[in-house]
């Protein structure tokens, strides 16, 4: 064995005037980090195992416990910061690609913080939610170009096409069960249903005990085609053709051997103990043309009840690809930003393929309007929308609802140490592991994930209210309500917003 | 009646509960004190883990009361379902260790075993709730009628 | 409905607890020969040995007679039973009717008949607070003390005197202390464990000869004292239930519902009866005071017309010498599991897939989970039997058993 050149990431810091000993941190560390030394009759870490996920600090009972960044430093130089040099000496010691998992980290812009709101003053009233009706309510599908009244003037519902009706304008992003755990699909089954929204099977099929709630079920068929039976695209309420992934443009998924147990290789109709590998493309698409193949295929399937989805990642010809999936039958069309979550992507691939998901909502809303297709689908954007303003923002730049998975993943507990890659989550969330799974009380973070959202509904309709707007559809696309900040003409442009002072 | 009960399936093993019983039962200030200076607070609930799977046991407060019908010097008694202990009346013979079949009434290792204590349902201290129930950081262990 | 209850130890509050769970207005008549509040027997050496106060030698709190409703004849000795008329009659010459009647009369030592026995000035035996009292009365820190009987009781003096005097000898026939609980090697360790206190242990003899203040010894030797204490054993009280022509072989024969054989509405409960032991099938004396009072609640709920049995009795034992204790259930007949570091030891006996009994010593944390395992019949191929084998854990059940266990109400 040689020098090991790869520092602990993290420190641990124990008060052992407080620690009592209880080794409550040892035991809920699946990194195995804590050990207590009886020699020294003290509890000792092993620092380079550490993650930071926060768990031991979390459940301390004495607060004895903090973890920060390890002040040790390599010599400093902007071209080749640590963290690089690190990556180079694992690879060096592995011969493999980095892996990572969760968002982006790298410091990218992000447009949500550069676009700010707009509210009435004087000339046009506010309007407070607490007191007049605000509608956060949204349908999803493709929209009858025309108006049609009845005999008696009324207007007809345009029920030609399948719709998701949405209580709140938000839903929950793919997350495979495989990737997630079963206590944190059910954890998002229920809340969708309590909601009335929508939750995101992901490519992992749906376990039958979630059945029950396929009315408030999105299930995903992807390249892959894992768990897809279609007694699957019957229980949902959607389904929903992934294509790409924000997080990882361009490639496919793996899911290791060692993940497919009994439970999740029965989801997944594949052997125990296999790898689950979703290829990069599906190798029936090569065009639009085999794209609405597959769209007509499942509508087929489902006898044309049910609207049928098609993911994209945000990458640089995003508008005009949106355009041929407008055309290509789709009912709704996802577009996943560049921050979007993974449980697993190579590094460089999340680091540095894709583009902002505010660019590419706005160029592709301004596309679809132009080729006077906008109605022919639903928008809705996903890749890192982290709070209600970034949702107000998104519908002002043209979506129809976002799809949170970053965000509801934090409502349950996450701490985002981004190691979902080891499937040891400490949070019972990106793991299949028994006793890490049961860390994730179901009765508990259903009810959380319904309060954030419904707090982020509150926080929506205040300040629709304070633009004077009464609803997300007359929001929606309303990009006089934005205004940018340090952005440039091009990027102003691209937004379709003008500069704040203007 | 509503009495403790601890949800397997969602017990962690991280023994917690044993340490704020212990505290919330010591008397002491906090729970960093419970614990320092030589002083050992003695848990009244116990946490069994074998392999997977986890479960904490308290006194079950049974209607049957084996431990009160065996105690030998009248210090165990039940009042209003809750099965109490007057720590001055017993003088540690054992008589209800060896009659509880949940291996619920702990040896005050604290004393050197002069008298046995219980889970009072926190009734006999400032809590007001049980604390076991309060702190368990899964919601595995529940305080309802059932 | 008119209860009369003789005795004023467990069974009788048993005794007293059942009838009032079911009857709150039935008169209720108590009597005992001795003049003392209900108190527990078991804690005389505790009380001789300064660890228990006067107050707190009460089996039950002040009030428990008013509270009950009970009316006490203390000091007052029943001499007969009339089953067909359905009185008892006191040494007073007072006459009780009864419509139930409970016989919770106990046992009393039994002291061997040895040659010289009668020179003995202070002789005791060790079962009444009023013996633990004439005791009290001569211990000083210079007493010579002989007790004959190695047993629970003996021991139990000895640790008691123990308190003022390091002198003393105990004998016994056995070839070992604790010879009804204990197999060899716990009692050796007990026995260890003992004379490191300064006890003086003489077994597997006894007394040829007594004289005023010495005993001499089958094995030759001769041993001086100033104070005998006789624990030899016990004899239940059985004569009023036998007078009244109930059935009575070593202890009095009872029902499921401690209803005396021969008898009508004439009930037994207590150290005076014998029981099933589950763990042999046999009918034998088990005088303990848990199963006396739960022989007494039995006859006290039937006495009220409340149908239930009492059934599961075993053979057990909950005590401690000098700090070490000992937790012992079960018949010792069987397959064995031993355990021991030479202080703490653990013997397990299993018969037919179940397990029958156990003896723990030093470590006797939990020992009610192995008492349930026998109480209630477990199949140890039903548990993980490794797991029982290291320590009593709920673990062991299965997880069906135990949700059954922990999960539901009780």
């Amino acid at each position: 064995m040689s020098v090991n050149y790869i520092p602990a990431v993290f420190e641990v810091l124990r008060d052992t005037d407080r620690c009592i000993k209880c080794r409550a941190c040892e035991r809920q560390c699946a990194n195995e980090v804590h050990y207590f030394d009886e020699d020294f009759d003290k509890m000792q870490v092993i620092e380079a195992q550490c993650v930071d996920c926060q768990r031991c600090v979390t459940i301390c009972p004495t607060s004895a416990l903090k973890i920060r960044k390890n002040q040790n430093e390599f010599r400093e130089g902007a071209n080749y910061p640590q963290k690089l040099i690190i990556e180079n000496y694992l690879q060096a010691q592995t011969g493999a690609v980095l892996l990572s998992s969760m968002g982006n980290p790298v410091d990218l812009p992000v447009y949500w913080d550069k676009i700010l709101i707009n509210a009435s003053q004087v000339t046009n009233p506010s309007i407070d939610p607490l007191r007049e009706p605000m509608e956060t309510k949204v349908y999803l599908g493709k929209k009858s170009l025309d108006i049609k009244r009845g005999d008696d003037g009324e207007i007809i519902p345009d029920t030609e096409y399948p719709q998701l009706e949405l209580d709140v304008p938000i839903m929950f992003s793919a997350m495979s069960y495989g990737s997630i755990s079963y206590n944190a699909h059910e954890s998002l089954a229920r809340a969708a249903t309590q909601l009335g929204t929508f939750y995101n099977t992901g490519e992992g099929g749906l376990h039958k005990d979630f059945y029950k709630y396929g009315p408030n079920t999105i299930v995903q068929v992807a390249s892959g085609r894992f768990g897809v039976s279609k007694q699957y695209l019957d229980q949902g309420a959607a389904i929903e053709i992934k294509m790409g992934q924000g997080a990882k443009p361009g490639i496919g998924g793996h899911l290791p051997g060692k993940k497919v147990n009994a439970d999740v290789s029965q989801t997944r109709m594949i052997p125990m103990g296999t790898d689950a590998i979703s290829p990069a493309p599906h190798h029936d698409i090569y065009s639009i043309e085999d794209l609405r193949q597959l769209i007509f295929s499942l509508k087929e399937a489902t006898e044309y009840k049910k609207p049928v989805m098609v993911k994209i990642a945000a990458v640089h010809n995003v508008a005009a690809i949106a355009s041929g999936i407008a055309r290509s039958g789709a009912d709704i069309l996802v577009l996943d930003g560049f921050r979007g979550g993974t449980g697993a992507a190579p590094t460089r691939i999340r680091d540095n393929v894709g583009i902002p998901i505010e660019l590419a909502l706005a160029a592709v809303d301004q596309r679809l309007r132009d080729e006077h297709i906008r109605n022919e689908v639903s928008v809705v954007v996903a890749g890192s929308v982290r709070s209600s303003a970034d949702c107000v923002k998104a519908f002002a730049l043209g979506a129809d609802a976002c799809y949170i998975g970053t965000a509801a993943l934090l409502a349950i507990g996450c701490h985002l140490c981004r190691s979902c890659h080891g499937a040891k989550c400490n949070w019972g969330i990106a793991t299949q592991r028994a006793d890490l799974v049961r860390r994730l009380n179901p009765d508990f973070a259903y009810k959380r994930l319904v309060n954030l959202v419904h707090a982020w509904d509150h926080e929506i309709k205040e300040m629709m209210g304070g633009m004077g707007i009464n609803s997300i559809e007359s929001l929606k696309g309303n990009r006089l309500m934005l205004r940018g900040v340090g952005l440039n003409d091009r990027e102003l442009e691209i937004l379709g917003i003008k500069h704040a002072g203007e | 009646m509503k009495r403790v009960y601890v949800n397997e399936e969602r017990c962690l093993g991280c023994h917690l509960c044993e340490y704020w019983c212990a505290y919330a039962n010591s008397g002491e200030k906090d729970i960093m004190t419970a614990f320092k200076l030589g002083k050992d607070a003695t848990p009244r609930i116990n946490v069994e883990d074998d392999g997977d799977v986890h479960f904490a046991v308290q006194c079950r407060h049974c209607d049957d009361t084996p431990c009160v019908k065996a105690c030998i010097t009248g210090a165990l008694s039940c009042n209003d379902g809750v099965v109490e202990i007057n720590r001055d009346k017993c003088v540690g013979c054992y008589t209800c260790v060896l009659t509880c079949p949940y291996g619920c009434i702990v040896i005050d290792k604290k004393n050197g075993g002069k008298t046995v204590t219980k889970c009072e349902l926190c009734t006999d201290n400032s809590n007001g709730e049980p604390v076991c129930v309060r702190e368990c950081i899964n919601g595995a262990i529940v305080f309802e009628e059932r | 409905m008119n209860y009369v209850i003789i005795g004023n130890s467990a069974a009788a509050i048993g005794a007293i607890e059942g009838i009032r769970a079911y009857d709150k207005d039935g008169s209720v008549t108590l009597i005992s020969d001795e003049k003392y509040f209900t108190y527990s027997r078991p804690l005389i050496s505790y009380w001789l040995k300064n660890s228990v106060t006067d107050e707190n030698m009460k089996y039950r709190d002040p009030d428990f007679y008013e509270k009950n409703n009970v009316t006490t004849m203390l000091g007052e000795t029943v001499t007969a039973i009339s089953a067909n008329e359905k009185t008892v009659t006191t040494a007073s010459g007072k006459t009780i009717a009864f419509d139930k009647l409970l016989c919770a009369t106990g046992s009393k030592p039994f002291v061997p008949k040895t040659e010289g026995y009668e020179k003995v000035k202070n002789v005791f035996t060790f079962m009444k607070f009023d013996d633990a009292k004439a005791i009290k009365e001569v211990l000083t820190a210079d007493s010579k003390v002989l007790i004959v009987g190695a047993g629970l009781i003996g021991l139990k003096a000895a640790e008691a005197v123990h308190e003022y005097t390091e002198n003393i000898t105990v004998i016994d026939l056995a070839d070992r202390i604790l010879s009804s609980i204990l197999d060899e090697d716990a009692a050796k360790i007990m026995q260890t464990h003992i004379s490191d206190k300064g006890v003086t242990f003489k077994l597997g003899t006894s007394v040829k000869v007594f004289s005023e203040n010495s005993a001499e010894l089958q094995n030759g030797e001769t041993v001086d004292f100033d104070i005998l204490i006789m624990a030899v054993g016990v004899r239940p009280n059985t004569e009023l239930v036998s007078a009244a022509g109930g059935k009575v072989n070593r202890g009095i024969i009872t029902d499921k519902t401690q209803l005396v054989d021969g008898l009508k509405d004439i009930y037994a409960a207590g150290d005076c009866t014998e029981s099933i032991d589950i763990t042999t099938g046999d009918s034998k004396i088990l005088a303990l005071l848990p199963n006396a009072f739960l022989q007494g609640e039995v006859a006290g709920k039937n006495m009220a017309g409340n149908l239930c049995y009492y059934v599961n009795a075993i053979p057990m034992n909950a005590i401690g010498f000098f700090g070490l204790h000992i937790i012992t259930a079960g018949s010792y007949t069987g397959d064995t599991y031993v355990v021991t570091d030479g202080e703490n030891y653990k013997k397990l006996i299993t018969k037919d897939d179940k397990l029958v009994g156990f003896i723990l010593m030093g470590d006797v944390d939990r020992a009610g989970i192995y008492t349930s395992l026998i109480k209630e019949h477990i199949a140890l191929s039903e548990c993980n039997f490794d797991l029982l084998k290291d320590k009593p854990l709920m673990a062991a059940f299965s997880k069906i058993r135990r949700n059954k266990k922990l999960a539901e109400s009780h």
